[in-house]
């Protein structure tokens, strides 16, 4: 196999970027809480996990199937989700940032403690009855689930960009992550709309849930998944759902290419000449690199909202 | 600390920021000295004192994270990565050079907080959310960084094994001697961050927190307050991460994951932020927390559930239950943590027993 070849880069790339559109399926879970309720939800990578680990537990324990789990998934999280909500972070609007992300950090703690505690620590499969075999192109191999999580991930960024545009709930949705007060003060019932966004939050998590889960199995490291969240929305921007998924795509390219370049010609000697580094998984912390390089140019990354404060 | 006023006496700022409120606080320091210094050491059994001791690094760690979180507002959550260059920076000079702990102790710290300078520099330009994650990919960056350089990791399995201190010639291996150790490090960095604390950099740490657009016009020049905070609060993270290395005789990146920046931040949280006393509530809390839990589900446990098996998966995920759950309630109900509680029982027996 011919490392340099054309078609290998862009079979990487493709790959990468199917993966990233996968990554920015969750990081518009934070995104769509962000925007909204100006809550950092850290626990968004622990939604995905505990919905996988639900849809995947009543599959392989109990024989219910997945459609079945998915929709009881669904329901549980929205729930789960609205008290979260009511519970524990509207007593907390008004309250530093660093609280906020201190609670949603004490709810991963919690989440990530209590699914296993409930169902088991053991891997489990996933299986969505998406074929295992490469989709073949002229000569660039891709990997259906991550053909299906790019189509999925796009159908709903879709969805998502129909409904903030058109529909009335969506214009309200958005009054709302403006300013809070001038949309009291215009009639929309603001904490409805958090629970709304919530609950969306809640739907998106499910479908990530799903994804990952049927692509890398089912168990508490699902929810690692959620620390790529991070460099995406950040490079995008907080408040922009275009910004999650360029950001998205750029990290899963990122991760792609260091992955499939940057780990071998490490091992090279004339790398080693220069940089003493030993192995390679480049690709867990690349994105992060990046995401601090953007952070030095751009502090609210590519698409987000500067802000400007007054004392 | 254990003293009783009869109101409030004071009349000048000197008096509202001296070290002793009472000349009589200054009996309460000494008998906790004593206890501390001379009855612990001589009554309390082997195993106690490892528990005590993985309090007292605790507790330098927490003082050191409060000072930036706490104090100036900035949060980080990398606390662990900057332990993690302590331990290494400590354990290649002991290993390489043969240096004492009295020169390995200070160059963690130092080395630790120049990580930190740069690791705190988006904050000049960022903060929330912004500034949190940067922390957090500092965390996974220098974690690779000391993982693939063998030149730091030592190779292999990136551990570097470690002589124990040395006191003028006597070796510091049993447990009661690195208590003494470790106990006389952390009298040295509570007094130094109480003294922080009431002087003019922490003020100004406090003015940033409260409002740094306002502290700015003050005069204050944020950036370097801000970036000292990180110093400071990185340089008590690595002496932490140099005296866990000394107390287990290894230096491996595996004792400071994720997890044990979150640990830290729960400490800070829990015991409440902003005050030295809180940041050691917080550490001896959330280290005695899993102790105390495993205590419980060994005695309780194999009455509710037959299987040992599956007990023990309960108990290694009802840390992070409880855990978790206590953050959440801590922030929602007592932000200022255990210290609030504290000083409400304090106010309450002020004029006890008459009502005001």
């Amino acid at each position: 196999m011919d490392m340099f070849a054309v078609w290998y880069f862009v079979e990487t790339t493709i790959n990468g970027a199917l993966i990233g559109l996968m990554y920015a399926l969750i990081a518009l879970g934070f995104v769509l809480i962000y925007k909204s309720t100006d809550a950092i939800n850290f626990a968004q990578g622990q939604f995905v996990m505990i919905s996988g680990v639900m849809v995947a537990a009543l599959a392989a324990d109990y024989g219910v199937p997945i459609v079945v789990g998915a929709i009881v998934a669904l329901v549980f999280m929205i729930l789960f989700n609205v008290m979260l909500e009511r519970i524990v972070l509207r007593p907390m609007i008004g309250r530093p940032v660093v609280a906020i992300i201190m609670a949603t950090i004490g709810l991963a703690a919690f989440l990530e403690g209590l699914f296993p505690m409930i169902f088991g620590a053991t891997t489990r499969a996933l299986d969505l009855g998406i074929p295992n075999d490469p989709i073949i192109i002229g000569q660039i191999y891709l990997t259906p689930i991550n053909v299906v999580g790019g189509a999925v991930a796009l159908t709903f960024f879709g969805a998502f960009s129909i409904f903030f545009m058109k529909s009335r709930k969506g214009v309200a949705l958005r009054a709302v992550a403006d300013n809070h007060q001038v949309s009291m003060a215009m009639g929309i019932n603001v904490e409805r709309y958090f629970v709304l966004a919530w609950s969306m939050a809640g739907v998106v998590a499910v479908l990530g849930g799903l994804l990952w889960g049927s692509a890398i199995g089912v168990d508490n490291t699902l929810a690692v998944v959620g620390l790529k969240v991070f460099p995406v929305v950040i490079l995008g921007g907080l408040e922009s759902i275009i910004g999650a998924i360029v950001g998205g795509i750029i990290v899963g390219v990122i991760e792609a290419w260091g992955g499939t370049y940057i780990d071998p010609a490490m091992t090279q000697p004339w790398f080693r000449e220069f940089f003493p580094f030993e192995g390679g998984g480049t690709k867990d912390f690349l994105p992060y690199l990046l995401m601090i390089v953007v952070l030095f140019f751009k502090p609210y990354g590519l698409f987000g909202k500067v802000h400007i404060e007054r004392v | 600390m254990f003293h009783r006023e009869s109101g409030y006496y004071k009349t000048s700022y000197a008096s509202d920021s001296a070290l002793y409120p009472l000349p009589i606080a200054r009996f309460a320091v000494a008998g906790f000295a004593i206890l501390f210094f001379v009855v612990a050491p001589l009554l309390v059994s082997s195993y106690y004192l490892t528990i005590l001791n993985l309090v007292g690094i605790a507790i330098v760690g927490a003082i050191g994270l409060n000072i930036l979180l706490g104090l100036t507002g900035q949060i980080s959550i990398g606390h662990a990565a900057f332990m993690s260059v302590g331990a290494y920076t400590a354990a290649n000079l002991a290993t390489r050079f043969d240096l004492p702990f009295w020169i390995t102790l200070p160059a963690g710290g130092l080395m630790a907080a120049s990580i930190g300078i740069i690791v705190g520099f988006p904050s000049v330009r960022i903060k929330g959310l912004y500034l949190a994650i940067s922390t957090l990919a500092a965390q996974f960056i220098i974690d690779w960084i000391i993982v693939h350089t063998p030149a730091i990791s030592g190779g292999f399995q990136a551990s570097i094994q470690v002589p124990r201190p040395t006191v003028f010639g006597a070796v510091l291996d049993t447990q009661r001697e690195l208590y003494m150790f470790i106990l006389v490090v952390v009298v040295i960095a509570i007094v130094v961050a109480l003294n922080i604390a009431r002087s003019r950099i922490g003020r100004a740490f406090i003015a940033i927190r409260d409002q740094d657009i306002a502290a700015e016009i003050l005069g204050i020049d944020v950036r370097r307050y801000k970036l000292m905070a990180f110093a400071i609060s990185s340089f008590y993270a690595g002496v932490a991460g140099v005296l866990y290395t000394y107390y287990s005789g290894v230096a491996n990146n595996e004792f400071f994951p994720l997890v044990v920046s979150i640990d830290y931040l729960a400490m800070v949280i829990i015991g409440g932020m902003g005050s030295v006393l809180g940041a050691i509530f917080g550490a001896t809390f959330v280290t005695l927390l899993p102790i105390a839990i495993d205590l419980v589900m060994t005695s309780v446990g194999p009455y509710l559930i037959e299987d040992a098996g599956a007990l023990s998966g309960i108990k290694s995920h009802m840390r992070l239950v409880v855990f978790g759950g206590l953050i959440m309630f801590f922030l929602v109900v007592e932000p200022e943590g255990l210290n609030r509680l504290w000083l409400n029982i304090r106010s309450y027996f002020r004029v006890w027993p008459f009502s005001y």
